[in-house]
């Protein structure tokens, strides 16, 4: 697309909404947000860019490929659910740090399972759009 | 007694499918860790069922949430003898993959996706909770939809969209009910709907929730009338795919009848009489197309779902006799019905085609061959004192006793026309002279140019399934105990409630 106004936005809009996304993750436990809708955000944000600059030039960006995020993220997700059986308690049990974290807050099992979603969604997202791109392109 | 070593079996493969996933268009590794991954599963599902067989009904309350608000694992004899002739088949099967499916297919994500279907299955197996059972046929029923369109085919196409639109429809029952459900006993977990339902006033209410699971799992296990998505489709994907969908797929929606109809529904004699009549017509329907077609994996498919109608047959009985009967069935089909699609797919890499009349001279080309096939094609016909004969002793002995003759009728005529299915395929696949003068252009030998290893890689998994199969048959007595005591379970399910609400609830 050749928009100079789009092109521009994007630019200034890629690191905010990666930022808001992050934002969202974290603030997911007790609130609307976490994993699943941080990572759309963040893949709309890969998205946009892709839109203005061409898929190329995200993957340049991104540097690794998206699909390589989706084993991270599941193993990261089944590992916080896998950690609570290694201290003898139940599968997916919910384990705390005793004190909150500044600006993260409360860090817990949870936490990690949302970033392994959120590695998953913004991985399988960017893989499905790109490969349509480019094969449409 | 809350145990971890219960959710072994979907961590493994779960953990398996990441690992192929970090080695992504690395075939040969994916194919070694697929195999290892089905290797450990089976150490921990035999571990899993010896803990069960010796020390009762293991529970595991996830996350440490408390029954019934919290979701509950629950692992039965039922559930774990499933878990462990599902590592069974699914170890045959990786290990049959890892020549049997085609490069083209594998750098596309086949074993990771193989792999997270076995976690579904695990997960199907051993959930219990009514609505994480629903979530676990989701993970199924996606992860298969993959397996089957793999490849692009037309004709996979043409199969897959049949067979999703009909597993959609199934879902969105099994959806409805579950609502209903919960609408009207306020629970999730099993156990607990078990006493809910037990006590309300309304019955009519109860039957019509009860027929939204009958038409949810009928359809995902080819009961009649909304079987013929099955046999246009299992013919389509590659014969390793085929295999876990015709030994375990169909399966699971059996294991879910049997769970749900002997848990929270206990059939009456409306629900009864519906099973049964459902299961003449299955049987009927799935032995006359049987008889008529002439390509094997069709054939297999139709003798899937006329051998489903048996068990529904004795679930529809409800004696412990029928129930004994109906499970040892199960469990002979399941390794029976994998390896014979495996088989066919070996018999396809011989001759390059599964077409009977152009098929001929297998016997005497490969004479032991033959022979390790003839073990389980028998078996499936139920020859004594091949495994698909015992339960047929329970089924006739409790339609005797419950006067159930039209039942009886049509598991005969169901069995006879296996018997001539058999036959017919075994005299013109194996027996028969080779017609060159038909399709000579078709008809390439696979098989004769692999070195030792990859024939080996071919022919193991169906002797090791073949081994059990043989087991089941000549060892009957030991797997009797086992459905004897399932069956004891489900007619009396007061120690499966006690287990997972951990109070004492007989009457």
């Amino acid at each position: 697309m050749n928009s100079t106004i789009l092109k521009t936005a994007s630019n200034y809009l890629l690191p905010i909404l990666l930022l808001f996304s992050i934002f969202l993750l974290l603030r997911g436990h007790y609130h609307p947000g976490g994993g699943f809708v941080g990572g759309l955000i963040a893949s709309i944000a890969f998205v946009l860019h892709s839109f203005t600059h061409g898929t190329d030039a995200t993957l340049r960006l991104l540097r690794i490929h998206p699909g390589s995020l989706i084993p991270v993220g599941l193993g990261l997700a089944a590992l916080s659910m896998f950690a609570p059986m290694l201290g003898g308690q139940p599968v997916m049990t919910g384990l705390w740090l005793e004190e909150p974290l500044p600006v993260i807050g409360m860090v817990g099992s949870a936490l990690f399972f949302d970033l392994g979603v959120y590695l998953v969604v913004v991985g399988v997202v960017l893989t499905i759009l790109f490969t349509i791109s480019q094969y449409s392109e | 007694m809350t145990d971890n070593t219960l959710i072994f079996p979907v961590l493994v493969h779960l953990f398996t499918a990441i690992v192929t996933l970090f080695f992504w268009r690395k075939t040969v590794s994916q194919r070694v860790i697929s195999i290892m991954g089905s290797v450990v599963a089976m150490g921990v599902s035999i571990e899993l069922f010896a803990k069960v067989w010796t020390g009762g009904i293991l529970t595991l309350q996830a996350a440490g949430w408390d029954a019934p608000f919290g979701i509950s694992f629950v692992a039965d004899v039922f559930s774990s003898s499933m878990v462990l002739l599902t590592s069974f088949s699914g170890f045959a099967v990786s290990l049959y993959s890892a020549t049997g499916v085609a490069r083209g297919r594998m750098l596309y994500g086949y074993f990771p996706i193989f792999h997270f279907l076995l976690m579904g299955l695990n997960g199907a197996f051993l959930t219990g909770d009514i609505f994480n059972l629903y979530v676990w046929f989701e993970v199924i029923i996606i992860a298969s939809f993959v397996l089957m369109t793999l490849g692009g085919r037309k004709a996979q196409i043409e199969g897959s969209v049949k067979y999703m639109a009909m597993n959609i429809l199934a879902s969105t029952f099994f959806l409805t009910g579950i609502g209903i459900l919960y609408g009207i006993t306020g629970t999730l977990n099993m156990a607990d709907l078990s006493l809910k339902i037990g006590a309300l006033e309304n019955r009519k209410l109860v039957d019509i929730t009860a027929i939204f699971f009958v038409i949810g799992f009928g359809i995902k296990s080819a009961v009649f009338p909304l079987y013929f998505w099955l046999p246009s489709s299992y013919h389509t994907p590659p014969s390793a795919v085929a295999a876990v969908f015709g030994g375990l797929l169909t399966k699971v929606g059996i294991y879910a009848l049997f769970r749900i109809f002997t848990l929270i529904f206990i059939p009456d004699d409306f629900l009864s009489t519906l099973l049964i009549v459902l299961a003449i017509f299955t049987i009927l329907t799935g032995t006359f197309g049987a008889v008529i077609k002439n390509n094997i994996r069709r054939v297999f498919s139709y003798l899937i779902v006329c051998h489903i109608g048996f068990m529904i047959g004795g679930l529809g009985m409800y004696s412990e006799i029928a129930l004994t009967g109906a499970l040892f069935y199960l469990f002979h089909d399941i390794l029976v019905k994998t390896n014979s699609f495996l088989i066919a797919g070996l018999i396809r890499k011989l001759r390059g085609t599964m077409n009977m009349d152009k098929l001929g001279g297998l016997y005497a080309e490969y004479p032991l061959l033959s022979l390790l096939m003839a073990i389980v094609l028998f078996s499936l016909v139920g020859i004594p004192p091949l495994s698909g004969f015992w339960p047929k002793i329970y089924l006739f002995e409790a339609g005797f006793m419950d006067h159930h003759y039209l039942l009886i009728g049509a598991i005969i005529i169901g069995s006879f026309a296996t018997l001539y299915v058999i036959t017919n395929l075994w005299a013109k696949v194996f027996w028969k002279d080779q017609t060159t003068a038909t399709g000579e252009e078709l008809l390439t030998d696979d098989f004769k140019p692999m070195t030792r290893f990859r024939k080996a890689l071919l022919v193991t998994p169906i002797a090791f399934l073949a081994a059990i199969t043989l087991y089941i048959g000549l060892g009957a007595e030991n797997i009797t105990l086992v459905v004897q005591h399932i069956a004891r379970e489900m007619k009396d399910p007061s120690p499966y409630v006690e287990a997972v609400l951990g109070t004492n609830v007989s009457p």
